[in-house]
């Protein structure tokens, strides 16, 4: 009987792993892409690991002079970075053979046929499938703006002035730019690749193979890189808050609907055109968004997560009927399953469709729940299963994500509105022989 | 009414109508005859009425067929016929005439052209046309150079088209590759440079590859991911109930019980069945729920778990018999004989979401080759109703009994169905819709459509 994965990623469990490929000139957004689609496959469970090239590089060669490293000319320069190259190659079989991997993205310009051919055949002596993610755009800005920011911060600039580090990376585009080959329609139609022209505009997508380079292809051809911000906040405080009780569809308390107002006043205030407001389906977000009087879309998905026979209980009453059940949960709270309820893990499949609208999107004001807004943090956030269920989400707080560089600056703006503490952190003692006591002891307190 | 089973639904205070866009889309074809055009216009209007968008398809060939009442041969298409000409330029503003009114008096969200619109000029006026009414456009262009696949086009789907009913399978393909080489010296594809701002996707050669351009919004993303997971290839699915459950005798709906006696007599009995039919590389599927892992069990195959395809939660429901239901909840068990499509069960789910939640498990389906789903009777409604084009309203009274197999084969532009009953006695699950969904009607009137049970 195979193991029981809930959702279609499993499906694809084929028996090969996957090498994902980047190919492009420096600068066309090969490390963001390999970053972000990394964030998002471990995020869906599909345990997956970036191998930047660049930074075997840096570890081989300990001080970057200029961009003469690079030119095809350089043979001692080459021989290091076929050596890096090999490294790095050798760290993904270590990881897709003996560590449980299932992709692995090999993150490098990649921008010759023989390099290709290399990976290639790496890849087929070790029975892994091959996606390349090419990036090819000349635009003149999006370029400048990437060189800003994300080389200019890199090691190999820290002693440069701005002007010198721009004008020594746009001279590293140069020396690959002779011997680039990018993936060709006619000569390489046998391959699987998607290539995405100028941001996203436009993309070549060849020989899908199977359901995960599917969903690859689905999620890049969704992501874009327009600036905005996604504000993730909790429904004001409910009547079910202040007793102590999870779950349910309570409506809000009299601070919950004052959160509501000065929700309002703080969007209004942050001035975003076309704002999007999405709720989840339950009185107490809807009651919130309500105050903000602009459109809002409800969501089911973005409902809080079901917690079954527990639904509407307070921890003590959890404790008091099932001491058992509380005990495993603490022992795993991700993969925990309230009986004839959810988990966490449950719950990430569920929002999947709803990461993919964020990115889709622009400004986005989410207003959701508890264990709903850790999860989509985790994803912004890039946290593990272990860390999602116990990231800290109070009420009457909204957190402001906006994607810079890498990843994602967040600030954290508390309403000052009075609301009671709903986060019980980990205890000690998780053994299902533990005293009642032991169990309850990190219950914030409530009415 | 735009449900509410696709990804998000608008809810605009004053507004009783949720909308998902703000414009209407056109979805416009293009591409030679027996590209595909018409297999996708069906397929992907099909999958968009499931998931909730309203869309129809408007078939050019039928509205010419309308005016030319009679097909002679392929000179009717010849470039230099202008009298033809005339004709089939009248039959395009005609269906665009009907696709206006589509949006503006039916509530239509996408229409699917579906015309050849092979000339840079035909286009042109299409999208003229989007633009003075505020249409969202976005082309699907079909190439295929392949021979092969382009024969079998034909005699799949053209042979039998009321062009020819008249003439043998031999004159009909030679008439039709005349009728394709009219249309190749105009044919202009759509042009990376000159074309650059227009939305489409083109698909080469039956999906080994897809170029997209310029995806506007949501839906346009979706009928993208939609167009480049669907595939030719021959294969059936097979869908199934589980075995009968020790609930399904007690006449109490949902739980998590395992199977009858009888149900474990199905369950060897679907095993030797499906080795008979001898499936090349068969995927079997189940639930999480013991009734549908216990059928699986017995074929002594590999199998994989779906959550998504537990059956529908009936909530406060669960486990009641419908005489229980009658009882403690009168006016839900009228409610959701009123309108069984969209009616929640409290703290339980509608129709309507288990579609929303099945969609990723259509999507694999649609990329899979021989599959078995062993699932439960409204799930089973709900895949049905895809693939054999269902309205909401059919969707919850499709007949599912326990212990058939369904072998579904796509043929032509839609699926040949085939039941197998495996002459194992199962009790009946299905409840019609009784005759008075009033509120105020008496436990009899609403018990009445109740199947037998202990």
């Amino acid at each position: 009987m195979m193991n029981g994965y809930s959702y279609g990623m499993e499906i694809c469990m084929t028996n090969c792993p996957t090498l994902i490929v980047t190919v492009g000139l420096p600068a066309r957004g090969k490390t963001y892409i390999s970053k972000k689609l990394t964030r998002y496959l471990n995020w869906i469970g599909v345990p997956t690991k970036e191998f930047n090239v660049g930074q075997y590089r840096r570890e081989c060669v300990k001080i970057y002079k200029s961009f003469e490293f690079f030119r095809p000319d350089n043979e001692e320069g080459l021989k290091i970075r076929k050596q890096c190259a090999s490294a790095a190659l050798n760290d993904v079989r270590q990881y897709l053979t003996e560590e449980g991997g299932q992709v692995a993205v090999f993150d490098a310009t990649n921008t010759t046929r023989e390099r290709r051919e290399t990976i290639n055949r790496f890849a087929e002596q070790n029975g892994f499938k091959v996606f390349f993610v090419e990036s090819v755009c000349e635009d003149p800005d999006v370029i400048a703006e990437n060189i800003v920011q994300v080389k200019l911060g890199s090691p190999d600039y820290t002693h440069c002035n701005t002007e010198q580090a721009v004008e020594d990376f746009m001279k590293r585009i140069k020396c690959y730019e002779n011997s680039y080959q990018p993936l060709d329609e006619v000569l390489d139609r046998e391959l699987s690749f998607i290539k995405i022209i100028d941001v996203g505009r436009r993309y070549l997508v060849n020989q899908v193979q199977d359901h995960i380079q599917s969903r690859i292809v689905y999620y890049l051809m969704n992501i874009h890189i327009t600036p905005r911000s996604i504000y993730l906040c909790r429904h004001g405080e409910s009547e079910l808050n202040v007793r102590g009780r999870i779950g349910g569809d309570s409506g809000l308390t009299a601070r919950g609907k004052e959160f509501a107002r000065c929700l309002g006043q703080f969007m209004h205030k942050q001035g975003i055109s076309d704002l999007k407001v999405w709720t989840s389906q339950m009185k107490r977000t809807i009651q919130t968004a309500e105050a903000l009087g602009v459109p809002y879309e409800q969501w089911k998905a973005l409902n809080e997560i079901d917690a079954g026979v527990c639904e509407e209980l307070m921890y003590e009453e959890i404790q008091q009927r099932y001491p058992l059940e509380f005990a495993l949960r603490d022992q795993d709270k991700y993969r925990y399953r309230y009986p004839k309820g959810e988990s966490y893990e449950d719950l990430v499949q569920r929002l999947e469709p709803v990461i993919m609208e964020l990115e889709r999107q622009e400004n986005v004001l989410v207003i959701c729940h508890q264990a709903v807004m850790r999860c989509l943090l985790a994803y912004f956030l890039d946290k593990t299963a272990e860390e999602l269920p116990y990231l800290k989400c109070p009420l009457h707080s909204v957190l402001k994500l906006t994607p810079v560089a890498y990843g994602c600056k967040v600030e954290r703006i508390s309403l000052k509105v009075e609301a009671v503490n709903t986060h019980r952190e980990r205890p000690e003692n998780v053994n299902v022989h533990r005293t009642a006591e032991d169990a309850l002891q990190t219950v914030p307190a409530h009415l | 009414f735009f449900s509410s089973s696709f990804v998000l639904i608008v809810q605009y205070p004053d507004s009783s109508r949720p909308q998902f866009t703000n414009s209407p889309t056109m979805i416009v074809m293009v591409g030679l005859p027996a590209r595909g055009k018409t297999y996708i216009s069906k397929k992907l209007t099909r999958y968009l009425n499931w998931i909730g968008v309203p869309t129809q398809v408007f078939n050019l060939g039928q509205y010419r067929r309308e005016a030319v009442k009679s097909y002679k041969n392929y000179e009717f298409f010849r470039p230099d016929n202008e009298e033809a000409m005339n004709i089939r330029r009248a039959c395009a503003l005609n269906a665009l005439k009907d696709i206006a009114n589509y949006f503006a008096k039916e509530q239509g969200q996408v229409a699917v052209f579906d015309a050849t619109n092979t000339t840079r000029e035909r286009r042109g006026v299409i999208i003229s046309f989007a633009k003075e009414k505020g249409y969202k456009v976005f082309f699907i262009e079909s190439i295929c150079d392949d021979p092969e696949i382009i024969e079998a086009n034909i005699m799949e789907v053209k042979v039998s088209s009321p062009d020819y009913e008249n003439c043998d399978k031999e004159e009909a393909l030679e008439d039709f590759l005349k009728r394709i080489e009219c249309y190749k010296t105009t044919y202009v594809s759509l042009d990376d440079e000159s074309d650059r701002h227009l939305s489409y996707i083109k698909i080469f050669n039956v999906g080994s590859r897809y170029l997209v351009n310029r995806v506007q919004d949501h839906i346009q993303s979706r009928i993208v991911y939609y167009l480049m997971n669907i595939h030719v290839t021959p294969r059936s699915i097979y869908l199934s109930r589980h075995g009968e459950s020790e609930l399904n005798l007690l006449g109490r709906i949902g739980g998590d019980s395992g199977l009858s006696s009888q149900g474990k007599k199905y369950a060897s009995t679907l095993s030797e069945f499906i080795r008979d039919q001898a499936i090349k590389d068969l995927k079997v599927w189940t639930s999480h729920m013991k009734r549908t892992i216990q059928t699986a069990e017995a074929l002594g195959v590999a199998y994989e778990q779906w959550k998504a395809l537990n059956e529908i939660d009936a909530g406060v429901c669960e486990e009641m018999t419908y005489e229980e239901i009658q009882e403690n909840y009168p006016e839900e068990f009228a409610m959701r004989d009123q309108d069984k499509y969209r009616y929640r069960y409290p703290k339980g789910e509608s129709y309507e979401d288990l579609v929303h939640r099945l969609e990723p498990v259509i999507m694999e389906l649609e990329r899979q080759e021989n599959v078995l789903v062993i699932c439960h009777q409204a799930v089973m409604r709900c895949l049905l109703a895809y693939f054999l084009d269902k309205s909401a309203d059919e969707l919850p009274y499709l007949k599912c009994p326990l212990h058939t197999v369904l072998r579904l084969t796509p043929v032509a532009y839609g699926c040949k169905i085939e039941p197998f009953y495996l002459n194992i006695k199962a009790v009946n699950t299905h409840r019609e819709k009784p005759v008075n969904v009033d509120v105020t009607r008496m436990p009899e009137e609403a018990l009445r459509t109740v199947p037998e049970h202990f």
